[in-house]
Parts: C-alpha cells; sequence; structure tokens
C-alpha cells in the first residue's frame, strides 16, 4: 500500500507531458482491458460491490428470523443503534481497544526498532528475534496467551502463588478482560510493526547523525530530533494500519473471550457477527455493519491523503 | 538510529543488557508455550512446572488424535492457492490499469480505489446467503473464490508497474511483442519483488483468515488451522493443555523456520512495496 502519488495527477502528467508512455492507441486494447481486467472486476462485484450495496439496503429494514427484509425502517435501525447504551458501550470498549493497541504497538514496536538499529555485534540475533510474532497466527497467540491468562493453571496464576499475591481474573473480570485482548493483539503485531520501523530506521541517512553527534547533540535528542521526524510518514503508516487492523478485529476476540464477560469485550465486529448470526437479527446487524464501514473508510481515505502529502519523494 | 557517541563500555553493557531482557519477555510467551507441550498434563493442571517427564506424548497426540494434519494441510492448500490466484488477476488487472486505453479507466480504477475502504468483515451478512444459495458451504469453493482477487493488490502492483521504464514499453512495440507478451515477459519479471511481497501478504492473510472460514465451513473436511485450533481447544479436548500447547508448537514451528530464512527478503519486500 503505499507508494501513492496521486493517479490523478500522474495520469493528467502521462497526458500532456507524453513523456512516459506513449500508448499504441490501438482498437484491440479494448479486449486485452476485458481480458485482463474482467476477472477481477467479475470478483470484486459479487463479493464487494454487491454485498455493500445489498448491506446498505437491509440496514434499512426489520428483518425476519430467515433473515429476509420485512418492513421499511428507514433510518430507524441508525437511531435505535446510536441511542442503545449497549451499542454505545460496544463502541467505546472498541476505542478503548483500538487506541491502547495501536498507541503500545507503535511506541513499544519504535522502542524495538531504535534498539535493533544500534550498530552492535550480534544485533542480527536481536532484529530476528523481535520480529518473532511475524509467524505466529491468530489461534497460536490465542493458546499461548489463554494459557498464561488461565486462572487455576496458567503462568500468571502460578507466579501470583508463588509470591502470595492474589490470583488475578484475566478472563472473568471485565476490566482485565479487555487488558487480556489488548495485551495479545498488541504482542501478535509486535513484529510486523517493529520490522517496518526498523526499515525506516535503517534507511535514514547516517550522516545526519554524525553531523548531530558533533554538534554534541545527545542520543535522546537526535532520537526525537532526527529519527521520529525523518521517519514520521512510516510511523503514521503502521499507526493507520494498525489503527485500522483493530477496528476489524475478531479472531482473538472470539477465542480469548468471546464477547464477555458481560459484553466487555463485545466489539464491533464481533457485534455483527452475534446479531447476525446468533440473533438473526440481519437488519440491525447491516446498520452496525455500514457504520463500521464508515469509521473504516474514514481512516483508510486519511491514510491515503497523509501520505499522498507526506511520501512523495 | 542511537549512535553511540563514543564507544563506551558501560553503555554498550546497557545496551546488551536492555535488548536481553526485551528479547525474554517477547519471547516468553513461546518458551512457556512450547516447554508446555512436553510436559504431561498432569502435572501441568498442578501447576508443576518443573516436571521431570519430558516426552514427545502430546505432539504424538495431537497428531494422532486430532485432525490437525488435515487442519494443516487445507490452510496449506487454500492460502497458496489463493496467493498464486492473487498474483494472476491482481497483476493482469493492474497492468490494464498501466499500459490498456479503454473507455472508463479511471472511473473503474477509483471504483477499485474504494474498494479498499470497504472491510470484508461489513459484507459477511450478503456474501453468507451468497455462497449458501450457491451450494458453495463447507467446500474449498467457499475458502478460494471470493479471495481470488483484491483491490489492494491491484493498486500496490500497479504503482509498481508504472515504474517500469517506458523505453520497455517502447521497445517491446519495436519488437512487437503483444500486450501478454509484454505482460509476460516483461513486466512480469521486471517487478518480481513487488510480486513476491504481494505474494507473502496475500499468503499470510489467508493463512489467518479466520471469521470467514468460520462462518462458512463446519465438517473437518474444509475446516482450516486457525478455525480447527478453536475447535480442539474449546470442544473435544478440554483442559488437555499439553496437547493444545503441541498443537500450536505443530503450527508455529515451521512457520517461524520458513520465517528466519526468508526474513531479509520479506523485510526488504516489505519495505520497498509497502512504505516508500
Amino acid at each position: 500500500m503505499l507508494k501513492t502519488t496521486t493517479p490523478e495527477i500522474e495520469e493528467i502528467k502521462t497526458k500532456t507531458k507524453k513523456k512516459h508512455y506513449s500508448f499504441s492507441l490501438n482498437a484491440k486494447d479494448k479486449y486485452y482491458a476485458l481480458l485482463f481486467l474482467g476477472p477481477s472486476l467479475l470478483i470484486l462485484s459479487v463479493f464487494v460491490f454487491y454485498p455493500m450495496l445489498k448491506t446498505l439496503y437491509i440496514s434499512m429494514f426489520l428483518t425476519n428470523t430467515l433473515g429476509k427484509t420485512t418492513v421499511f425502517n428507514g433510518f430507524n435501525n441508525y437511531t435505535q443503534l446510536l441511542s442503545s447504551p449497549e451499542y454505545i458501550t460496544s463502541m467505546i470498549s472498541t476505542l478503548i481497544y483500538v487506541l491502547s493497541v495501536t498507541v503500545l504497538t507503535v511506541s513499544i514496536g519504535l522502542l524495538l526498532a531504535n534498539l535493533a538499529s544500534q550498530k552492535l555485534a550480534g544485533i542480527g540475533v536481536f532484529r530476528t528475534l523481535y520480529s518473532i510474532t511475524m509467524g505466529v497466527s491468530v489461534s497460536v497467540a490465542a493458546i499461548f496467551w489463554l494459557f498464561i491468562f488461565n486462572p487455576s493453571t496458567g503462568f500468571f496464576a502460578i507466579i501470583s502463588n508463588y509470591l502470595h499475591l492474589p490470583v488475578m481474573n484475566w478472563l472473568t473480570d471485565p476490566k482485565m478482560a479487555m487488558w487480556a485482548v489488548i495485551i495479545t493483539t498488541v504482542w501478535m503485531n509486535l513484529g510486523f510493526t517493529f520490522l517496518i520501523l526498523l526499515g525506516s530506521i535503517s534507511s535514514v541517512p547516517t550522516t545526519l547523525y554524525e553531523a548531530a553527534s558533533v554538534e554534541g547533540a545527545s542520543n535522546r535528542r537526535q532520537f526525537f530530533k532526527i529519527t521520529i521526524p525523518m521517519i514520521s510518514p512510516t510511523l503514521f503508516f503502521v499507526s493507520t494500519i494498525t489503527l485500522i487492523d483493530s477496528f476489524k478485529s475478531f479472531g482473538l476476540i472470539d477465542l480469548i473471550t468471546k464477547g464477555g464477560p458481560t459484553n466487555s469485550t463485545n466489539m464491533l465486529v464481533y457485534r455483527i457477527y452475534k446479531d447476525a448470526f446468533y440473533s438473526g437479527n440481519y437488519g440491525q446487524a447491516s446498520s452496525e455493519a455500514i457504520i463500521l464501514t464508515i469509521i473504516i473508510a474514514f481512516f483508510t481515505f486519511l491514510q491515503f491523503k497523509f501520505l499522498e502529502k507526506r511520501v512523495n519523494y | 538510529m542511537m549512535t553511540s557517541n563514543k564507544p563506551n563500555r558501560l553503555n554498550k553493557f546497557f545496551s546488551y543488557l536492555l535488548l536481553i531482557v526485551l528479547a525474554i519477555i517477547i519471547l516468553a510467551p513461546f518458551f512457556i508455550g512450547i516447554w508446555t507441550s512436553f510436559l504431561p498434563t498432569m502435572d501441568i493442571a498442578q501447576g508443576n512446572f518443573f516436571s521431570t517427564k519430558i516426552s514427545f506424548d502430546n505432539y504424538a497426540a495431537a497428531l494422532t488424535k486430532t485432525p490437525i494434519i488435515r487442519y494443516l494441510g487445507n490452510s496449506l492448500v487454500i492460502s497458496t492457492l489463493t496467493m498464486i490466484a492473487q498474483l494472476i488477476f491482481c497483476s493482469m488487472s493492474a497492468y490494464a490499469f498501466v499500459f490498456l486505453k479503454f473507455k472508463y479507466r479511471n472511473a473503474i480504477f477509483v471504483l477499485f480505489l474504494i474498494t479498499m475502504m470497504l472491510p470484508f468483515e461489513a459484507e459477511i451478512i450478503p456474501n453468507f446467503t451468497t455462497v449458501k444459495n450457491l451450494g458453495m458451504l463447507d467446500n474449498y469453493s467457499v475458502l478460494l473464490i471470493p479471495f481470488l482477487t483484491s483491490a489492494f493488490g491491484t493498486f500496490m502492483l500497479r504503482q509498481a508497474f508504472m515504474q517500469t521504464p517506458a523505453e520497455l514499453k517502447e521497445a517491446s512495440d519495436i519488437e512487437g511483442l503483444n500486450h501478454f507478451q509484454f505482460y509476460w515477459s516483461i513486466v512480469l519479471p521486471y517487478n518480481k519483488i513487488s510480486l513476491i511481497t504481494l505474494g507473502a501478504y496475500s499468503f499470510l492473510g489467508a493463512w489467518n483468515q479466520y471469521l470467514w472460514p468460520m462462518l462458512t465451513t463446519f465438517s473437518n473436511n474444509s475446516r482450516l488451522i486457525q478455525n480447527g485450533l478453536r475447535q480442539l481447544q474449546s470442544e473435544e479436548t478440554f483442559n488437555d493443555w499439553g496437547m493444545i500447547q503441541a498443537s500450536a508448537a505443530i503450527i508455529v514451528i515451521p512457520t517461524i523456520i520458513v520465517l528466519f530464512i526468508g526474513q531479509h527478503y520479506f523485510k526488504s519486500g516489505m519495505n520497498e512495496g509497502a512504505v516508500k
């Protein structure tokens, strides 16, 4: 994603200057276009465009138990959702989750990347170790951490027992359950974020640091005055990616808490799934899906816009 | 980059200390999981972590008593096929956007851009109905067909293809290559790195799928590993922590070995393709 040069501007450039691709304007192009673009267009139409419009349509209806639309309800599904305390709670817990995950993943990733960019003997080993969670899939991460959080046999419980501290109910206390999901998500994301940030930090010209060192700037100062500004497009990129991905989180929640306890981790996507496929309330679930789409489209758009401006060299 | 002003021994010592402590914290869940996979379930249940009865029994049990091999095979097949399909279809549509002139090209491209902003999670309700009506449930096809192509892949490859030197196109026009020949013998090889990046990305994406396969598959014949592990953990063998950890280890160890081998390649590819 994201070597974003404005496509439109690029287009105009090629058209006006005719320096880039001199198209052989050929009638055959039309058939090639159909051949080359056809399959993708077909798949996207059936599995993206159509379902999106259909979701929008269903979101304005009441549905029966078979999921068939019955009564036109206009925007009532939306107003009902947005005035339901339960949905607002879901929204808030999603925001807490998304913000915590993003802030923690990016700041820890940045710390690790900065440390691992030092020129030290054997640093390669640490780089490899820090990126290890890239190889961990959702279910594996969940199993490792479920065991750690387990209140009777888990690692934390055993440590607490050993130290004669009270055992924390990670999975049954609503507040702790949220943290259990956050910790697992951050841990799982860390490898990817670390690698991207490390790559970005390594591409900062060393001459900048040398000049700063000559002038006696401390490491901390160099980090905030050189590293951070130089890698800011990448920081923005990993932040929005993490943000968007955590809005869509489903697997870890299903594996660790199943939305519970007492709905404390019943976040946006999990709600859609439960309302649609457990309760059979397709109309409401569709409105929730549309709200989710608006949120995610907004951040994706922001990402495009920002990267277009910043990363254009 | 933390350039140490003077090679200071104490600084170095603290750097290594910090690096090691952080490595231990990150690796701890692995160590705990994998160590547990060698212990008898009885000892785990009693919190006896320093059991002397270390064995591969849990692994043997996971491999023989559960369909984990089948799940793994399913995931491998689906992820590989998804990757191949996306490489073919995304590169074809990207080619169309860069090298072909046709009506509504920009409009169609904008449609692709919009698609990138629509989360698949929000479309599952009609999609579920579609695949149900098509009789695709609990079948490889349901896991594959919706993901044959992606707007993201098309977009990413389009960005890469635009960097292909114009001279190559001119030369191939002189040579009399048609679009298919140019696409196949020039554009694809020239953009190998971006293709590898997309390949890795789509493979991992398919491997980590969770919600869609959970909705659409319900027998061991088509169930994927992510959902399979959930199945093991929640139903069949509750509390058999040793075996569950062994199953997790069976899945994670090969991935990590592949990652170690391909790390350098992957890293540079990701940085080129992902962030300029």
